[in-house]
């Protein structure tokens, strides 16, 4: 047995190969049925940097502090769920992690009491494991405390973590995880080794959506992948979740296991499924994206005219625009990719429009109404557009 | 004696009377047994609440009509007691945490984990989660949303959001991501008009074809706004004819009176005068944005095609400061001294 502990590359190899298999006793019903969080960290997709250090620790037995970050759906939770998995197991993962994010109370209170709290309880040890579980899951002595969204936790919170982090490095490993790394109060993140999660990449991201589309038994349309992409802006949970939403609206996914089989639930999955072929229109709606044409109404309708004012003509588009519920961030960011590709107008001029997009921008954040900023953007770059 | 809107509002996804591809996609979405979280959003008046209505009747049956109001007391960790508003059937919940400002995280994260961690016990019932309606979800704080996103994934055996907006900037991107975006477009003009038959017809009101024609046009295309010109009309009119004037709510009334004001006279005592008239209209609970946004489409209108640019550039402008800031009447002064000055420097002919 002792031999088979040590020997780090067959755990890890049992550690894969278990997890890899769906398992059939922990088949929650959850809404999210596309979204399987990776069950070990050599499912994570596109983050190999990260992942090949964490499979390191992971052989030896030891973590340091961890400071996760980057933009949002890029796997960090993910990563260190599948880690804490793979640490320790099904038996002991209760016991020795604890999760806490935004939506459980955070403040000063709970950093004092439960977080430390479980910092300083003593490790118990594991009893009735027999030796195969060792030998699949290291079990290393100390627990793991996940602070996640530790960016929206206050600055008095995240001092009174900075003891508490050192005091009980013995048994207590911190991990926190958030989308901006300069919340987080010096102090903390230079005691943590801090791992960056890029943007997924678009190749790795389209593989990952293929192959759950393969898995689902999902048929799409040409080019569905390419726009699921564009739309998920390098998101990869975004652009499954679009997917997904897809699937539901032309009834593509397969009735949930016969748990509940009314005459009513089925007979309408069969009449769903007769078009149930996903559409690069019905990503694009569920996204929220504007259709082409309507943009091409509204750069046709900036265009200067000869004489005339283009005021009616914007107006016009723009109070359309606003009527149908078209969100006005959304337009911003499209109107902004068109304007920014468009060479045939000259560079002296994008300077002046971009600087009216930074401010639009940034009065849509502040609240302000849309129907308002949004004729004001395409008026001003009209009067960009017309020289003056 | 309930107004048209209530009375008329359709109870069924059947009974809606436009858009039919949506109607079809919430009935298939009710009826895949995978619910997902919601995000409505559109203009107001444009359906969004009676979709959700009618998509909850078809989850649950006619069970979520009954119900009734509760008054729930929520303490916040400085001890201030919180007094919010719930209505509720037996399978859904409404709120919405707008009400309690900028307390609305405490409410969220409280109400929605209370939901949560109780699963339904009626095993009758058709689906196994509870639904919660969150209105006006682009008021929320960012602080009450970030408390959204793991509630949504780590409950969501039990709970479905519907969160219902007017846009979805204000909502943050981990929301958005974790939630299914169903747009309601504003009526048509042609929507609103069939609508209006249809109400008319029900009510035995002789109608005329022309008039709907001028209500929809007037209504900036929201089906509410409509509606309720529609009855006020024949409210105050014995007999409807093609001619009978459509009688403006009483503030824009005054605001289109302000705006012919600032036009006649561009002078420091009218501008006192214009104060006192915009005060009468905060008193009377108009939005200030509200008050902006129609006095500038009023001025603009009145205004030489030049200016149109410039104007609306500077009410943009004072629109975001009032939201910025935090007494209203000085931007909206503001904007009426503004655009005072850019009226009278172009009929001048120079800038000063």
């Amino acid at each position: 047995m002792a031999a088979s502990f040590f020997n780090n590359k067959a755990r890890a190899a049992a550690v894969a190969s278990s997890s890899s298999k769906p398992k059939a006793g922990d088949n929650k019903e959850d809404s999210s049925r596309l979204q399987p969080r990776p069950k070990s960290l050599d499912d994570v997709a596109a983050q190999d940097h990260t992942t090949n250090v964490l499979q390191r620790t992971l052989q030896a037995s030891n973590l340091p502090h961890m400071l996760f970050y980057g933009p949002p759906g890029t796997g960090k939770t993910s990563t260190i769920l599948a880690l804490a998995k793979s640490l320790f197991g099904p038996a002991l993962y209760r016991s020795r992690i604890l999760e806490l994010n935004a939506s459980d109370e955070r403040g000063i209170g709970i950093v004092r009491d439960k977080v430390k709290n479980f910092a300083r309880a003593q490790l118990s040890q594991p009893t009735g494991l027999d030796a195969a579980y060792r030998a699949q899951y290291p079990c290393p002595p100390f627990k793991i405390i996940i602070l996640d969204e530790a960016d929206s936790m206050t600055q008095d919170a995240q001092s009174a973590l900075r003891r508490t982090m050192e005091t009980y490095s013995r048994i207590t490993r911190f991990c926190l995880v958030c989308n901006y790394v300069t919340r987080i109060i010096e102090p903390l993140a230079s005691r943590c080794s801090k791992f960056r999660f890029k943007m997924l990449d678009n190749s790795a991201a389209g593989e990952r959506i293929g192959n759950i589309a393969e898995q689902e038994g999902l048929q799409l349309e040409d080019g569905v992948i390419d726009t699921l992409i564009r739309c998920g802006d390098g998101d990869l949970r975004r652009a499954i979740t679009y997917l997904q939403s897809a699937a539901r609206l032309v009834g593509a996914t397969k009735p949930p296991a016969a748990k509940d089989a009314d005459d009513d639930d089925t007979e309408m999955t069969d009449v769903g499924s007769k078009s149930s072929v996903i559409t690069v229109r019905s990503i694009e709606e569920i996204a929220g994206v504007l259709p082409d044409n309507i943009l091409d109404s509204l750069v046709e309708a900036m265009q200067p005219k000869s004489g005339g004012s283009v005021y009616e003509a914007v107006a016009g588009v723009i109070t359309d625009l606003v009527a149908d519920g078209w969100s006005a961030t959304q337009l911003v960011g499209q109107l902004y990719r068109r304007v920014v590709s468009n060479e045939a107008i000259p560079d002296i001029q994008k300077n002046k429009i971009v600087m009216i997009f930074s401010e639009m921008d940034k009065r849509l954040v502040d609240g302000s109404d849309e129907h308002l900023s949004m004729l004001d953007l395409t008026l001003r770059i009209a009067g960009v557009l017309r020289g003056n | 004696m309930a107004l048209l809107v209530d009375k008329l509002r359709p109870r069924t996804l059947d009974a809606l009377s436009y858009h039919p591809e949506l109607s079809d996609r919430l009935r298939s979405l009710a009826h895949s047994g995978d619910f997902p979280h919601l995000l409505v959003y559109g203009p107001s008046g444009a359906g969004k609440k009676t979709r959700v209505i009618a998509t909850l009747k078809e989850l649950y049956g006619p069970g979520v009509e009954k119900i009734k109001i509760d008054a729930r007391v929520f303490q916040t960790t400085s001890n201030r007691k919180l007094e919010f508003n719930i209505v509720s059937s037996v399978y859904h919940l409404e709120i919405t945490p707008a009400d309690v400002g900028t307390y609305d995280r405490v409410v969220v994260q409280e109400l929605l984990k209370e939901v949560a961690q109780t699963q339904q016990v009626d095993l009758s019932a058709k689906q196994r989660f509870k639904v919660v309606v969150i209105n006006e979800a682009d008021h929320l704080t960012r602080d009450a949303q970030a408390a959204l996103r793991r509630t949504m994934e780590k409950y969501s055996p039990n709970l479905r959001l519907i969160l219902l907006a007017n846009s979805t900037s204000n909502i943050i991107a981990p929301i958005r991501s974790r939630t299914l975006l169903v747009r309601v477009a504003a009526p048509t003009e042609s929507d609103i008009c069939s609508a209006l038959h249809l109400a008319g017809k029900k009510e035995g009101w002789t109608e005329s074809e022309v008039l709907n024609k001028r209500i929809a046009k007037e209504s900036g295309r929201n089906l509410r706004r409509a509606l309720l010109m529609f009855e006020s009309i024949y409210a105050q009119n014995e007999k409807v004819t093609d001619k009978t004037p459509i009688p403006p709510p009483d503030w824009e009334a005054l605001v289109t009176l302000t705006a012919d004001e600032i036009l006649a006279e561009r002078s420091p005592a009218r501008l006192l005068h214009v104060r006192a008239r915009l005060y009468d209209l905060l008193t009377h609970c108009i939005p200030p944005t509200t008050i902006l946004k129609t006095l500038t489409f009023k001025l603009v209108a009145r205004v030489d095609d030049a200016l149109k640019p410039d104007v609306i550039k500077w009410s943009a402008f004072y629109e975001h400061r009032i939201k910025l800031g935090s007494k209203v009447i000085f931007h909206l002064e503001a904007f009426v001294a503004k655009f005072m000055r850019i009226y009278e420097s172009y009929l001048m002919g120079m800038d000063f």
